[in-house]
Order: C-alpha cells, then sequence, then structure tokens
C-alpha cells in the first residue's frame, strides 16, 4: 500500500513539475519573439535594486501597513516552502517526518516558527480580502477600473482564499499528528505538539484513530497538492510576479524614467538625410518604427506585463486616470499580458513559430489611451517593482506617429513648426532673440 | 538693468569662451510670458559676473515634443542639427530654465553624440545663493512651490527649488501633492499642444485645485510649461486675480538688491 502512494505522489510530482516547465517554457518562447535591449551593465547596481525592491520590499513599505501585511505573505511563503523539501522527500520515500532525526530539538523549534509565519500569512490573506470587499480601496474596485471586471478580481480573491486553506491544511496536518503520537501509534515519532496547531487538538482528540490517520493524511495530501496545483495556477496569474518580481528588479532601468531611449533605425536614416556616415548603427532589422504588437516591444516590457501585480498604484497616481480619461497605466499592463497569453497560444499551436493572427496589442488599446499620457512617468515612481507602462505606451505611440500618421491636426501643425520655424509655435526664427529687447 | 546679452557667435570672434551656454528654448524665446523668466534670469547671471552666451538664431527646438508624441524622426532630426552647432562651438556647460530641455539635453543628446554638463537653472540659482554671490533682500512671505515633472521624477531634483525659496527666507508650503508624489500640470507628452483627449476636469485644473486649498497667495514653479498650465488653470477657475505664479528666477530676481 505505501509504494501505491508513492507511486501516486511520484506521479504527481512529475506530471505538475512538467506542465509548470511547460508553462514557464511558453511564457519565456513569447519574451524571445521581442526586441533586443541591453540591460545587463552594472551588476552591483542591479543587484542592489534586487535587494532593496524585491526582497527588501522598500517601496512596499511606502504604505506601510500594505507594507507589512505583504511582508508576512512574502516572507512566509519563502520559509514555509524550505518545508516543502521534507515533504517531497517523505512523499517519494514514504517516510514521515524524514528530517525530524537529524535536526534534533532543532526540528521542534522550526515547526513552531513555520507555524507562526502561517499565522502570519493567514492574517495577512484575511486584511487583504477585507481591503477588497470591505473597505472597498478605491484602486482594487472592478466598479470604477473596468480592466479588473471578470478574471482579475476573480483571481484575486481565489488566490487569498486558497493561501487560508493551505495554511489551514498545515495546521490540521500537525494537530492530527500530535494527536496520533500522544497515541503512540507506530509510525508517528515524539516531535510534539506545536504553537498554532494545538489549540485544534481538544476538536480531534475524540476522534478515533483510523480516523485521525485518515485526516492527518488527507490534510497532508491537500497541502502538497494544493501547493502544486498553487504554483501551476499563479503562471495564469498576476501572482506570476511571486518569481519574476526577482528579474524584474535585476533589469529595471537604471537610467532617468523620463529618458526615452533612441530608435536605431531611425538614427541610420536620419544620418543619411543629413548627409553623415552612418556606419555605428547597423542597417534596420526590425522594419517597423515602434510597437504594433508584442514583438514590437522589447523583452524588459515583456517581463514588466508579466510581473504585473495589477495592483493599480500607477493607475491611481495617473493625471490622466486621475482626471477621468480612459487612460490607465495598469490596463496597458494587463493588456500586454493578456496579448501575450494569446501569442503563446499561438505559438504552441504552431510548433513555436507565431503565425499571423491578424490582431495585435493595438486592437486592445486605443488611440485615445495613448494620447492621453502626459510622459509624467508617476506610474513608474509609484510601481513598487519599477515597471514602466510608459516605455510600452511611447513604442505604441511611435508606431501610431510613424506608422500610422495617426496625429491630431494640432500635432501635425506642431510638427510643421518645428520643421520649418524651428519652434513649436508659429513664430519667425528670425525673431529668436526679440527677447533681449524687452 | 541694461542686459548685455552675448551669442556664442560674438565670443567665437573674439577667440573666447563663456563658462555656459544659456540654453533659451522655444517657450523661453517666443512666450510672451516666458520671455520675462529669461530676461530675470540674464539679469541675475549678470549681477553674479557669470560668463555665458546664448546661440541666438542659431539655437532651435531640441525635439522633446516630437519625441514624446512619437514622433522619433523629427526628434533625431532636431537633435543632431543641434548637436552639429553645440559641438561646432565646443560647448562644455548648459544651463537651462526648461526641465524639457534639460531632460533632452542631459539624458538624451548623449546618444546621439552629444555630451555635455547640463544644468537647470535652479540649480544655479540655489548654488549662487549659497555661495553669496548674489545679494538679497528678504521679504517674508508664504509660497508654494509646484514641483515638475522633468525636474523631480525624471531627473531627482526636488531640494535645488527648496533651498532657493529657503534662501530667499520665504515660507515653503507644501501642497498635498509634491515631490515624487508631484501632481502633473498636464502640459507634458506634448499635450500642451493639442486639446486634451476627453475627461472629467482638465489635469491642470486639478492641480490648480490644490494650489487654491493650500491657501497660499503665490506658487512658484521652475518650467515654461507648468507656467502656461498652472495660470490657465487659475484663470479657469477664478483665481487669477489672487494668486500668482511666479519662476524661480524671478523670484530672485526680484529679492536681489
Ligand atoms: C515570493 C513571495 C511573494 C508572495 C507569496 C507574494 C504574495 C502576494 C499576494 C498574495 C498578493 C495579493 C494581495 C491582494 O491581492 O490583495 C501580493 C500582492 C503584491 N505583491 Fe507580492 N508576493 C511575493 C513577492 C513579491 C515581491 C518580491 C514583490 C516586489 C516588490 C511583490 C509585490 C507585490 C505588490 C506590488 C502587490 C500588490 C499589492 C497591493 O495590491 O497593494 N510581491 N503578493
Ligand atoms: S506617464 Fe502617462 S501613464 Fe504614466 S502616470 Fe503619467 S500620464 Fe499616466
Ligand atoms: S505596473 Fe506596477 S504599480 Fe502598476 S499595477 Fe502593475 S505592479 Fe502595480
Amino acid at each position: 500500500m505505501t509504494y501505491f502512494f508513492q507511486f501516486l505522489f511520484i506521479a504527481l510530482l512529475a506530471s505538475m513539475s512538467y506542465l509548470i516547465a511547460m508553462r514557464f517554457k511558453g511564457i519565456l518562447a513569447t519574451i524571445r519573439l521581442s526586441q533586443p535591449i541591453q540591460l545587463s551593465d552594472q551588476p552591483i547596481e542591479r543587484w542592489k535594486r534586487v535587494f532593496l525592491l524585491a526582497f527588501g520590499q522598500k517601496k512596499m513599505f511606502q504604505k506601510p501597513f500594505v507594507g507589512l501585511m505583504h511582508f508576512l505573505i512574502y516572507i512566509g511563503f519563502i520559509l514555509i516552502n524550505a518545508e516543502i523539501l521534507e515533504i517531497i522527500l517523505d512523499g517519494i520515500l514514504g517516510t514521515h517526518r524524514l528530517f525530524a532525526p537529524f535536526l534534533g530539538s532543532l526540528y521542534p523549534l522550526l515547526l513552531n516558527f513555520f507555524e507562526l509565519l502561517a499565522a502570519g500569512v493567514f492574517l495577512a490573506c484575511l486584511v487583504f480580502f477585507a481591503r477588497r470587499g470591505i473597505f472597498k480601496v478605491q484602486r482594487l474596485q472592478s466598479e470604477n477600473h473596468s480592466e479588473l471586471k471578470g478574471f482579475p478580481i476573480r483571481d484575486a480573491y481565489t488566490i487569498l482564499i486558497v493561501e487560508c486553506v493551505l495554511m489551514a491544511a498545515l495546521w490540521t496536518m500537525n494537530a492530527t499528528d500530535a494527536v496520533l503520537q500522544s497515541r503512540g501509534v507506530e509510525h508517528f515519532q515524539a516531535v510534539g505538539s506545536f504553537i498554532i496547531s494545538e489549540n485544534l487538538i481538544p476538536f480531534l482528540d475524540s476522534y478515533s484513530t483510523d480516523a485521525l490517520f485518515l485526516i492527518e493524511r488527507i490534510a497532508w495530501w491537500f497541502h502538497i497538492a494544493g501547493i502544486l496545483g498553487f504554483a501551476l495556477y499563479v503562471t495564469y496569474s498576476k501572482h506570476l510576479h511571486i518569481f519574476f518580481a526577482f528579474p524584474a528588479a535585476y533589469y529595471s532601468s537604471l537610467k532617468s524614467s523620463a529618458y526615452i531611449p533612441s530608435l536605431d533605425s531611425v538614427t541610420h536614416e536620419v544620418k543619411l538625410m543629413l548627409g553623415q556616415p552612418a556606419s555605428g548603427e547597423a542597417a534596420p532589422t526590425n522594419l517597423r518604427f515602434g510597437a504594433k504588437d508584442v514583438m514590437d516591444l522589447n523583452w524588459k516590457n515583456l517581463l514588466d506585463a508579466y510581473s504585473c501585480t495589477e495592483c493599480g498604484r500607477c493607475t491611481d497616481q495617473c493625471p490622466a486616470n486621475q482626471t477621468g480619461r480612459s487612460l490607465s497605466p495598469r490596463k496597458i499592463m494587463m493588456d500586454t499580458r493578456d496579448r501575450l497569453e494569446e501569442v503563446s497560444v499561438i505559438l504552441s499551436k504552431n510548433k513555436g513559430q507565431f503565425v499571423d493572427d491578424g490582431q495585435s496589442l493595438l486592437d486592445k488599446i486605443s488611440g485615445e489611451e495613448l494620447r492621453a499620457c502626459t510622459t509624467c512617468q508617476a506610474c513608474v515612481e509609484a510601481c513598487p517593482m519599477e515597471l514602466s507602462p510608459l516605455n510600452i505606451i511611447l513604442e505604441l505611440r511611435r508606431y501610431q506617429i510613424m506608422e500610422m500618421s495617426d496625429a491630431p491636426a494640432a500635432w501635425n501643425s506642431m510638427f510643421s513648426n518645428i520643421e520649418t520655424n524651428q519652434a513649436p509655435w508659429k513664430f519667425n526664427p528670425s525673431d529668436r532673440m526679440n527677447w533681449t529687447k524687452s | 538693468m541694461v542686459l548685455n546679452i552675448r551669442t556664442m557667435a560674438d565670443y567665437l570672434a573674439k577667440g573666447e569662451m563663456p563658462e555656459y551656454l544659456f540654453w533659451v528654448g522655444c517657450a523661453g524665446s517666443f512666450d510672451d510670458r516666458q520671455k520675462k523668466v529669461t530676461r530675470a534670469f540674464c539679469e541675475i547671471l549678470q549681477k553674479a559676473e557669470i560668463s555665458y552666451a546664448v546661440l541666438g538664431t542659431e539655437e532651435s527646438c531640441t525635439g522633446d515634443p516630437a519625441r514624446r508624441t512619437g514622433n522619433e524622426f523629427l526628434f533625431q532630426m532636431q537633435a543632431m542639427t543641434n548637436i552639429e552647432v553645440l559641438n561646432m562651438y565646443q560647448v562644455k556647460k548648459i544651463v537651462t530654465a526648461c526641465p524639457h530641455c534639460f531632460n533632452t539635453l542631459k539624458n538624451e543628446y548623449p546618444s546621439l553624440g552629444g555630451t555635455y554638463e547640463v544644468i537647470h537653472h535652479t540649480e544655479l540659482l540655489a548654488q549662487l545663493l549659497k555661495e553669496g554671490k548674489i545679494e538679497i533682500s528678504e521679504e517674508r512671505e508664504e509660497i508654494a512651490f509646484h514641483d515638475s515633472c522633468y525636474l523631480g521624477r525624471g531627473n531627482g531634483i526636488y531640494e535645488a527649488p527648496r533651498e532657493i525659496i529657503s534662501q530667499l527666507q520665504k515660507d515653503l508650503k507644501e501642497l498635498k501633492s509634491c515631490r515624487t508624489k508631484g501632481l502633473c500640470c498636464g502640459a507634458g507628452g506634448a499635450q500642451v499642444f493639442k486639446e486634451p483627449e476627453p475627461g472629467a476636469v482638465d489635469i491642470q485644473v486639478k492641480r490648480t485645485e490644490e494650489i487654491i486649498e493650500s491657501g497660499v497667495k503665490k506658487v512658484a514653479i521652475a518650467c515654461p510649461f507648468c507656467m502656461v498650465m498652472i495660470q490657465d488653470g487659475l484663470n479657469k477657475t477664478g483665481h487669477d486675480k489672487d494668486i500668482q505664479v511666479v519662476d524661480l528666477a524671478e523670484l530672485v530676481q526680484k529679492a536681489m538688491k
């Protein structure tokens, strides 16, 4: 019988690992379609970013209470998952609490610590739940923000509930274990009872040993299957940030948020037009100016879209959104991600080749949204991971202006003023020094 | 004060080199309100005996508004032409009163072959005040400061404008959204060159409401486009008579003995 469960466990672990690996492979394949950008300079500066923004949660603590609550979830997740190693080995080897004999008196100490962490996670999830559902924090409400309607809002609640249930499974497992130990059931080593789960013991004590044995096993299987299922689910959800926050921080731009990189293909043409030697810049490889679809963006833009937590801090700070315009930087990130998911399906259906489906990112984002951006960078500043909705907006604008010639008349006359009068207004360039004569 | 303004060409003709190139910018050259700021800044430079020159008719739009709309062609045409002129004069240091020119010259010209030391006029003014190069007569008053996106968030310049205000012995009243959270005036991204997209309220009106709420009689800015927008916000809310918008250079010039 034990062999059966060992096989079952190995089969579960292997199949889930395979599915998760395939998902990551699919995600990386879409990122690989994108345009190059150099972001590996100054490694020391970049590691600092990882430690401050991701590990240190520096910008999360700008809202101290939310920062603390998230920190509880985050630290709980990372540390409790250390226990997963034991669970997995137990599952494969058919053992129980494999590490207990090796860790001796440290083992109960560690498990007590994990139980406390689990309580932190549980509490924080309840707070996050209340913040969405009871206190109705404005940026998290789909009534005010249409991009959250449907899956995104369900996703947010699902995760919070699942986390709570997983923590409850952990405690149930330990509590039944403690009762079985006290009854001296073979296989259950005396590791003691633990700080949170011991409170559940009175509820379990009346059950028969067989029933408890069953409850313990169910909780154990639920816990591990839950965690594996969660890991797969996360790849479809905004919770992908639990992995991608780290690379996103590492590759975040070290330049000013107001800096726009030059388009080399344009440099090449402008130099030719001005009769300057155009040696440095390679002849354009991408024949599109700006971005129409996700593969015209650079890989950091795409990594950003996958990393976004849909928290809406960006949209909350956006002057265009605050004044009732249709632009929402969070929506820009979510649209980019949605399009990436579509592209990922196309790739897997066509052996890794992208086949034009007649759709593009610009079908999801309107010209009006793009034109409303003041390039104020409040979104970049607000983002706890320094993701940049602005960079995506600017690339789409380039396509809108240069490829679609879709500019309001006032912008077109501004362009021609710059061309002919060297100023955005229609003044005579020879009057440029007139200010000296008051 | 009689202004003695020389161009780079004037300097070159005498075989001399000024310390700074003052990049006036399009608004500083052509906008009637901003021209006063340009003159105020020149008065200060002259009084502090800073050697500087302007490009005059050889100056041309940096291309910033074109680039922010997405018109990279026009931007690069402007940038390369300007870089040719700047490099021809072997310009080393540039000072400008426009955060958009500042950002473009400082951050975006280097990759196209134009590398200069670029400072914003608030940085230079703060430094001159600190070094005692300008004598001032103090007049206490309460004043608000509106952070410009391209100065603050874009280039991390939050302190220089505040130092100027405190050096002038004025009492700074911080607005509800300030520093990293400063609310945009609504001009950037070439918005100022077109009608706003459909929305509930103009961005400049929302910003102006914070200024009105703060209760000040005067608000300092450090950007020609913030000047236009905040003034428009005050006009639209009917507060143009009781709240005054000034550039920090004007504030310094007025306090200058
Ligand atoms: C590795 C473990 C992590 C876990 C388990 C985790 C878990 C969570 C959970 C459950 C939420 C949902 C809150 C809600 O929906 O109300 C959340 C939100 C968020 N997380 Fe994480 N996270 C992790 C890492 C990170 C990192 C490294 C960052 C980087 C700064 C980060 C940034 C965020 C942000 C910005 C939100 C949105 C918060 C809000 O809505 O106000 N997370 N995270
Ligand atoms: S840069 Fe554009 S999208 Fe970002 S906050 Fe400012 S106006 Fe909104
Ligand atoms: S871009 Fe950043 S601030 Fe905006 S929703 Fe995503 S994680 Fe939040």
